[in-house]
């Protein structure tokens, strides 16, 4: 559905996009991560057609694009960056307007009420009422924009943080809706910071961090068993002595064993008499593996790296964030 | 896409109150006039607002050449510099090209509502502006006006001090509508070009306005007179040449023409800017 090669954007000094290789299978529900600017709007402001790249080409829906972008756009249904709408109109007249702009398509004219109308109908604002968009919520807004793209049946939705602004039932709604679009064939392409958004949609991830794929894979391989065992005892000392060699990390109850074989190791501890609370194959977690590849986002000018995600301090940067680029280069494919 | 535009901008209210203003003024002046009877005295004030006192069937030009200066051209620069920089601003932009609207297509289709309400404003006034005109200032001899001149068929002076007809008079405020229809485009190209250029409409529209007012500042200046026949500013009031007897073309062809530069000009950079910039918006 998408595929990229090279794919470079430079914005002046910038270089905003750096040889990305995007593969997006049909069918897919492909979650593209990556810290706040590390480009992740770029790429898909360019499969839209709406930056052109520097070098490098993409294909969508079997055309290259931009140069015949507007043969498949129509067949794309798109979220970009924060949904937009003509605050003094109601919501139904703006996907009218919405609708009315562009290419015609058969029965266009006819049916674009009932379009309109089934469009909300599926985000939860068929019932809405003829207020102004400006006078509606961000969780309505972020309806409506979904609305917008939904229109036309789409085959690929293309989607940035389609559920920021909605409350946890709202996320819910849409994730599901978005299942079920996925199961009548709609391709998905969800661009977002969201760890645990994209873990509980998606099948596959990619991870760009400073403008690069550093990572592209299905999610149940990715958060397949890492070939460890990972024990939870209260007699944790005894055993640590007990496997001795294999114990790669001890965390007060909570041991990591290198062994891929889960019975032998409940074997060797039960056999010396040990208590064991919990024990299983090891996971690595979506976030352990995205914080492993990616550094800290552009928002943030910190003097130093932050542990974890990092805040938003903003002390002026030492220019140190061109050095790091060494250290991320792990893009499998 | 043409349909869409123009239903866009009929359903903002700003479209309606600028057009309200533009009308206003002129039956502001015009209720003063009325009322006190005193008119500006030839040659100082608003051209033809002299001779409105003896007939209202003058008093679209008159109206045409109250909101020349300032009005209409804010309210062209408005619209036009809000056809891109607009949808920009409001995040509609991305949205509409996604559609998708092709951008060419886009431009085109802003241009024409703007070209739609240039014509519905310049026409709205001196539509309005006959209106008013005939009710406070009367339109005498229209009953006479199918016969050959007479003393009472005369029913106004042109600027050359020789009689017009009532079907000349409408024949000549066609043509100066006309004219003026063509000056505000070449404002309304300077402005789109410049909505290309940038996300605020703001900015579009007042940098259009900075250009005009650069324009009227040179053509007042003797220093400047070497490029003052290709400003855009130099032949606006060349209309007034519709209004005297024999009509002084000169002015009338070189303004249109100068105009027509412009609109060709601007649009150009505006498609060329439009169709290969990054929309980052």
């Amino acid at each position: 559905m998408i595929v990229t090669t090279g794919l470079t954007k430079r914005f002046g000094q910038v270089l905003a996009v750096d040889h990305v290789d995007l593969n997006v299978r049909e069918g897919d529900r492909y979650g593209f991560l990556g810290p706040n600017g590390s480009g992740k709007t770029t790429v898909v402001r360019m499969l839209l057609g709406l930056v052109y790249p520097t070098s490098g080409s993409m294909e969508v829906l079997g055309a290259p694009v931009p140069q015949r972008v507007s043969a498949v756009l129509p067949q794309i249904g798109a979220l970009i960056e924060s949904p937009s709408a003509y605050g003094h109109l109601s919501g139904r007249a703006n996907l009218m307007l919405i609708d009315s702009s562009g290419p015609r398509v058969p029965g266009g004219r006819r049916n674009r009420k009932d379009r309109v109308i089934e469009a909300l109908d599926r985000v939860g604002l068929g019932e809405v009422d003829d207020r102004a968009v400006r006078k509606y919520s961000l969780g309505m807004r972020q309806r409506l924009g979904l609305a917008a793209a939904l229109l036309r049946s789409p085959r690929l939705l293309v989607l940035d943080e389609p559920t920021n602004g909605l409350d946890p039932q709202g996320i819910r709604e849409i994730r599901d809706l978005l299942t079920e679009l996925n199961r009548g064939g709609t391709t998905i392409f969800l661009s977002s910071h969201q760890l645990s958004e994209i873990e509980q949609l998606c099948t596959r991830v990619g991870v760009v961090d400073r403008g690069r794929l550093v990572l592209q894979d299905d999610l149940a391989l990715l958060r397949g068993p890492t070939g460890r065992v990972l024990v939870r005892t209260p007699d944790a000392a005894q055993a640590a002595a007990v496997l001795d060699d294999k114990v790669v990390d001890r965390d007060e109850d909570r041991l990591i064993i290198d062994d891929a074989d889960v019975a032998l190791v409940n074997k060797q501890l039960v056999g010396a008499g040990l208590r064991v609370t919990e024990i299983g194959p090891e996971r690595r977690s979506l976030e352990d593996l995205v914080l492993s590849v990616t550094g800290a986002g552009s928002d943030r000018f910190g003097r130093t790296r932050a542990p974890a995600t990092g805040g938003f301090s903003a002390v002026v940067s030492d220019g140190s964030g061109a050095a790091r680029d060494v250290e991320v280069g792990r893009s499998s494919q | 896409m043409i349909g869409v535009e123009l239903a866009k901008l009929a359903r903002r209210p700003r479209s309606w109150v600028a057009i309200a203003l533009l009308c206003g003024l002129p039956i502001l002046v015009a209720i003063f006039v009325a009322v006190t009877k005193v008119a500006p005295p030839p040659g100082q004030g608003p051209a033809l607002l002299s001779a409105v006192l003896s007939n209202g069937s003058l008093f679209p030009a008159a109206a045409l050449a109250i909101v020349l200066p300032i009005f209409l051209p804010i309210s062209i620069a408005v619209v036009a510099g809000d056809a891109i920089a607009g949808e920009a601003s409001a995040g509609m932009l991305r949205y509409l090209l996604a559609r998708p609207v092709g951008r060419t297509r886009l431009l085109v289709a802003k241009l024409i509502a703007l070209i739609a309400y240039v014509l519905f404003a310049v026409v709205a006034v001196a539509v309005t502006s006959y209106i008013v005109g005939i009710i406070l200032f009367g339109d005498k001899p229209i009953a006479l006006s199918s016969g050959s001149i007479t003393s009472q068929g005369v029913i106004a002076n042109s600027l050359s001090g020789t009689p017009l007809t009532p079907a000349d008079i409408i024949l000549r405020t066609v043509g100066a509508v006309a004219f003026i229809a063509v000056s505000m485009l070449g404002v309304g190209a300077i402005a789109l070009f410049l909505s290309t250029l940038t996300d605020s409409s703001l900015a579009a529209a007042l940098g259009a306005m900075a250009a005009l007012i650069a324009s009227a500042t040179l053509v007042a200046l003797n220093a400047a007179a070497s490029i003052s026949p290709y400003l855009p500013t130099e032949y606006w009031l060349a209309w007034l040449d519709f209004f005297r007897q024999p009509i002084l073309w000169r002015d009338i062809d070189r303004g249109f023409a100068i105009q027509l530069v412009y609109v060709v000009v601007f649009l150009g950079a505006a498609w060329a800017n439009f169709a290969s910039k990054d929309v980052t918006s």
